[in-house]
């Protein structure tokens, strides 16, 4: 049995001339929240709609819990539920309606209706049309519409669109309950890592169609070393004092200057340093990139 | 085939508040009602004509059919064909269609089937209309001589003739509204495709059955121009009517082609 719930091998794919996919392989763990992460254009939907067989990929290229995707379309789609882009739902009729729909369609008890517009909030909205609903109603909808038949696997491309801060908050409480007490995996792609980064477990970050960075959010965070700011009132004597003594100067601007981070007790001995050399020091601080600005940088290099 | 079944019964669901499925229902309803109306409040002019009782009933038929064949029909088939692709395209719900556990062959078959059912509730609602209409009638108007004669026998060949001659027609316009999300293609071909269909058949141009949108026109056509034979025997599987039963076979197995082969957007 593959430990993987996706697995992607050396995925390609081709819009006329223009390639969207490059050479892909994404591993996603069972049980994990994966958030796939890139900038708008990036990729992500395409090769969402690729894992759902919307796409035509090559054979042998995509596994879906260890399956190959072509070859068993069925047995991989029976496993997975899916929200892509905006919410298909069809306007003319109801909340409750859709949801009987993907009921009769999936020959599940159409029951599981009010079941899943309680779990979405959407109970009293049932019987309006979802042509008046809001932004942030179709989504959660479509969050509904893709849970309804309780899947192993989720797909969720950018599940907090339109929705308000505790929208979002719900709608992270929930990939995390499904993922930790129902054993689902979840493929979450965002165009923001700070959406993301408190709920998911793995990390695929993806430009151009290139898969840039792939591993754990510790992992990720590795990638971010720390460093020492210090603000001082004379930047030109204070980088003097610094790089004579051994430290490894970064940068150094408008009177701060940063240094790699060594640790605690160097801190401590460098600020001794400074003020036994007359230098005033007005703050002294670990400065750790954060991973959006580290996103960024990842992005922006390819 | 479960697929199939429950594709069909959600086609069924999602659309039953949609024009598309309720014109199947109103058109027959409101061009019958339309005839008999006039059949009742001008009976004394009609009944001047002493029409036997088979006259009576051709003439009380024709009203409807001669309207139907020429122009409601490729009408309503083509505008059915576009809403039940439409309701996909409008709503963007292709992708969700085609991303569940059901086979693909099952969804658009059953797609197709629906918009056939839809056709078949119309045209058999309306030799039914026209049959229960006349006695109703023939009981509000004694003088009529719609009980001399039953009609059911070529209500239901030239309704069920009719049927068949807009196979062809539907199976084009549901590929082309397969294709094309937008309103005006399907549409725009589809009218200049009927306005040849007409002008061919009338004008008696020999090769005119080769065209689809011309079968309703000629299969009655062939119908009113049998005067010697008996109504009764109106040939059904003439020329147009094989042409329009290829024509839909060959389009139904394309239409599939073209989807399995198609990446959704």
């Amino acid at each position: 049995m593959s430990r993987f719930a996706i697995e992607t091998v050396g995925l390609n794919h081709h819009f006329g001339p223009q390639a969207v996919v490059k050479n892909l392989s994404l591993q996603v763990p069972r049980g994990s929240i994966y958030g796939f992460l890139g900038p708008n254009g990036a990729g992500k939907t395409t090769t969402i709609k690729i894992l759902l067989n919307l796409l035509q990929s090559p054979a042998d290229t995509v596994f879906i819990f260890g399956q190959e995707l072509n070859h068993n379309r069925i047995a991989c789609l029976e496993k997975m539920g899916s929200l892509v882009e905006q919410p298909a739902i069809y306007a003319h009729l109801s909340g409750k309606e859709n949801l009987i729909n993907r009921c009769i369609l999936l020959g599940i008890n159409k029951s599981k209706a009010d079941e899943m517009l309680a779990l979405v909030g959407l109970t009293e909205a049932a019987t309006k049309k979802t042509g008046k609903y809001s932004l942030g109603m179709k989504q959660r909808l479509g969050i509904a519409l893709a849970l309804i038949a309780d899947p192993e696997l989720l797909l969720l491309d950018e599940p907090t669109n339109g929705l308000d801060p505790n929208g979002i908050i719900e709608i992270r409480n929930l990939m995390v309950e499904l993922t930790s007490k129902h054993g689902k995996t979840i493929l979450v792609s965002s165009h923001l890592l700070a959406e993301i980064e408190r709920t998911a477990t793995h990390v695929g970050i993806i430009n151009k169609g290139e898969m840039l960075f792939q591993g754990t959010i510790n992992e990720l965070q590795d990638l971010s070393k720390p460093s020492i700011k210090i603000e001082v009132d004379d930047q030109a004597a204070a980088a003097n004092i610094l790089s004579s003594n051994g430290a490894e100067i970064i940068n150094e601007k408008e009177g701060n200057i940063h240094i790699t981070y060594t640790g605690k007790a160097d801190m401590g001995k460098l600020n001794t340093l400074l003020v036994q050399n007359g230098v005033t020091v007005y703050s002294i601080s670990t400065d750790r990139k954060d991973l959006e600005n580290l996103f960024l940088d990842i992005t922006s290099k390819n | 085939m479960r697929s199939f079944f429950i594709s069909l019964q959600s086609e069924f669901y999602k659309s039953r508040k949609t024009l598309a499925f309720w014109a199947a229902i109103i058109v027959p309803v409101v061009i019958c009602g339309l005839i008999a109306f006039g059949y009742y409040t001008s009976s004394e002019k009609i009944l001047k004509y002493n029409y036997p009782g088979m006259m009576l009933w051709f003439q009380y038929s024709s009203a409807a059919l001669g309207v139907m064949g020429m122009l409601i029909l490729p009408f309503y088939v083509m505008f059915m064909a576009f809403s039940v692709n439409n309701i996909e395209h409008k709503n963007d719900t292709w992708k969700t269609l085609f991303s569940q556990p059901l086979n693909k062959f099952s969804i658009y078959s059953a797609k197709y089937f629906y918009a056939l059912m839809l056709l078949f509730i119309c045209t058999i609602l309306f030799p039914l209309l026209t049959y229960v209409s006349g006695y109703l009638l023939q009981t509000l108007v004694p003088k009529y001589t719609f009980k001399d004669y039953d009609p059911a026998i070529i209500l239901t060949r030239f309704y069920g003739k009719l049927f068949l001659a807009s196979l062809g027609i539907l199976s084009i316009q549901f590929v082309l509204s397969l294709i094309w999300s937008d309103f005006l293609k399907p549409m725009g071909i589809g009218f200049i495709g009927v306005i040849a269909g007409i002008i061919t058949a009338n004008v008696g141009w020999k090769h005119a059955y080769l065209i689809p949108y011309s079968a309703p026109t000629l299969a009655l056509r062939a119908a009113s121009g049998t005067k010697n034979a008996r109504p009764e025997d109106l040939p059904i599987f003439t020329q147009e009517i094989g042409v329009s039963l290829a024509c839909a076979a060959v389009l139904f197995v394309a239409g599939y082609f073209i989807l399995s082969k198609r990446n959704i957007k």
